[in-house]
């Protein structure tokens, strides 16, 4: 301490605490991994929002994944607005929120799409939109969208993420999930083609539903795939339970879904995919 | 109509009479209601799960299929049923029977009372929600009519992949909805205690869920199980009876509309 009071240069009075400091720096430039819980620099993520470590695909909203994925876009059902079926206390407060930050009215986006000249019915779900829990006005917004894909005879890509049933509105959640299931149906009998991609997370009636109701499944690596939730489970039974239980790379090893595939690579093996399934499946034809 | 709301119950009431312990059985049930009762068994996937019951039955000397979800009534029963929340293999067997009564042109009944589909490893190993999702997928297009009754709780996708067919009915003292009172309560609030307040604003009793037209009809219930199967068997005979003049075509198209209207 002695050599400190001596040295000017040195003392204490130099070295206090800039107590504004914090505030001058930026927040959210490092941003951790979810699954390999590597620190990342924010910019290492990139256009795709991938963890460089170990290729999870961070949760986007649907309008991030959309630029990047199609050449042309139509938005079809935008205004769509759910009419609150339960009057459920302080459910519009959230609505708003998760309108303002996802520019969607619902938790999916629907539209008719193309990647290069392959015409398409899309619907990319918000996981930011109440979980992209799926509510009636998700529910109609898909089956409108597979009726409409029916009617010109289009093949259909839904990316899906969800928490499952929108608690809010109840038991008319639970019913979309049969009127949903009811029109793949009926678009799968008319031999057009269903793709889905399982994004972070897919549960519940969404996976109990339209998720594995594909005719391919695919899904980005990584990715939580489950009916029941990891703490339903483990407060019901009262079992632990192994944390890649419900990882798209275990899902795969059980024979549910067809193929993991990185973000960067899945414009291309759409575009693939619907090329060979057109035109009576003759590619080039 | 003034003695009806005399004796109205809450819904917390309800939800408590749905879960008494003093429900039938399912074999009790198909017996009370159907004859010659003959058991199938198995997935002819992955297995048998004994929280699902099913086979051919007779009944107003109709051959017909009848599908129920079984709690058990032993202590190890009810371990094996999981307390009669069915396993990937008992949806599998349902539908295996469905398509089965399909080929041979038998009406198909399922009696529903479960808190919901399985929640556990097992389950999620062998594909809770792919099970699910089929049954939803492959009964919308079933050519023979389906009628489901909830008899106590129905929870759930568990519930709705047995009751996605043409007709739903429900007891007096049953429930239907989304999640149990408990969990939603637990998502919504964070505290499952508040489970009574939960199973009010979920709308989830006989009367609430005919007015929004998610059921048919309420079937009145009483302590004399002879009674209620009585009742139930006179519902079902007559929507047996008006849904096989439908045509296979009529059918799907009305079965198609009863969910697209949500």
């Amino acid at each position: 301490m002695q050599l400190f009071n001596e040295l000017k240069t040195l003392g204490q009075q130099h070295i206090k605490a800039d107590k504004k400091a914090g505030e001058r720096v930026p927040s959210g430039l490092w941003i951790a991994c979810p699954k390999c819980h590597q620190s990342l620099y924010h910019k290492d993520l990139g256009t795709y929002q991938v963890c460089p470590n170990c290729e999870y695909g961070f949760r986007i909203t649907a309008r991030e994944r959309l630029a990047w994925l199609v050449d042309d876009f139509k938005e079809l059902d935008a205004d769509m607005k759910t009419t609150d079926p339960l009057n459920f206390p302080d459910y519009n407060k959230k609505l708003e929120k998760s309108r303002r930050n996802t520019g969607l009215n619902d938790s999916i986006l629907t539209g008719i799409a193309k990647i290069q000249t392959e015409e398409f019915a899309l619907g990319i779900m918000d996981p930011n939109f109440i979980m992209g829990s799926m509510g009636t006005v998700t529910g109609e917004k898909i089956t409108h969208l597979f009726e409409d894909a029916l009617k010109k005879r289009l093949p259909v890509i839904l990316f899906t993420a969800s928490g499952g049933a929108r608690m809010q509105e109840g038991i008319f959640s639970l019913m979309q999930m049969a009127k949903i299931s009811a029109a793949v149906r009926r678009h799968s009998n008319e031999g057009l083609l269903y793709i889905t991609v399982l994004t972070d997370p897919t549960t519940g009636g969404v996976t109990a539903s339209f998720a594995m109701q594909g005719d391919i499944i695919l899904a980005e690596p990584r990715v939580l795939i489950g009916f029941a939730g990891k703490r339903v489970i483990e407060q019901t039974i009262h079992q632990k339970v192994p944390n890649n239980l419900q990882d798209a790379e275990t899902v795969l090893e059980r024979g549910f879904i067809d193929a993991i595939v990185q973000r960067r690579d899945l414009k291309q093996k759409l575009e693939w995919l619907l090329e060979s399934h057109s035109k009576g499946g003759l590619v080039n034809g | 109509m003034v003695n009806i709301l005399d004796r109205k119950k809450t819904a917390a009431q309800i939800v408590a009479g749905a879960r008494n312990q003093e429900k039938m059985s399912a074999y009790e049930l198909i017996n009370g209601i159907f004859e010659n009762f003959f058991e199938l068994h198995g997935d002819r996937l992955s297995g048998d799960d004994a929280a699902i019951v099913g086979g051919i039955a007779t009944l107003a000397d109709k051959s017909v299929t009848v599908i129920a979800t079984n709690k058990g009534e032993s202590a190890q029963e009810r371990m094996l049923t999981h307390f009669g929340c069915p396993q990937p293999s008992g949806y599998r067997k349902a539908l295996r029977l469905i398509r089965q009564a399909e080929k041979f042109g038998r009406p198909v009944f399922i009696f529903v009372n479960t808190a919901g589909a399985y929640p556990g490893k097992s389950a999620e190993e062998s594909g809770q929600g792919e099970a699910l999702a089929r049954n939803l997928l492959e009964i919308s297009e079933v050519k023979v009519p389906i009628i489901s009754v909830i008899y106590g709780e129905g929870g759930s996708g568990g519930a709705l992949a047995l009751a996605c067919g043409d007709s739903v009915w429900m007891v007096e003292n049953s429930m239907y909805s989304v999640l149990s009172p408990e969990g939603f309560a637990a998502i919504l609030w964070k505290d499952s205690k508040r489970a009574d307040e939960a199973a009010e604003v979920m709308q989830l009793t006989p009367e609430k869920l005919l007015a929004q037209k998610v059921i048919e009809g309420i079937i009145p219930e009483s302590h004399s199980h002879k009674r209620v199967c009585r009742a139930i068997k006179k519902t079902i005979e007559q929507e047996m009876k008006e849904l096989m003049s439908l045509s296979p075509n009529e059918l799907l198209v009305k079965r198609y509309e009863r969910f697209r209207k949500f």
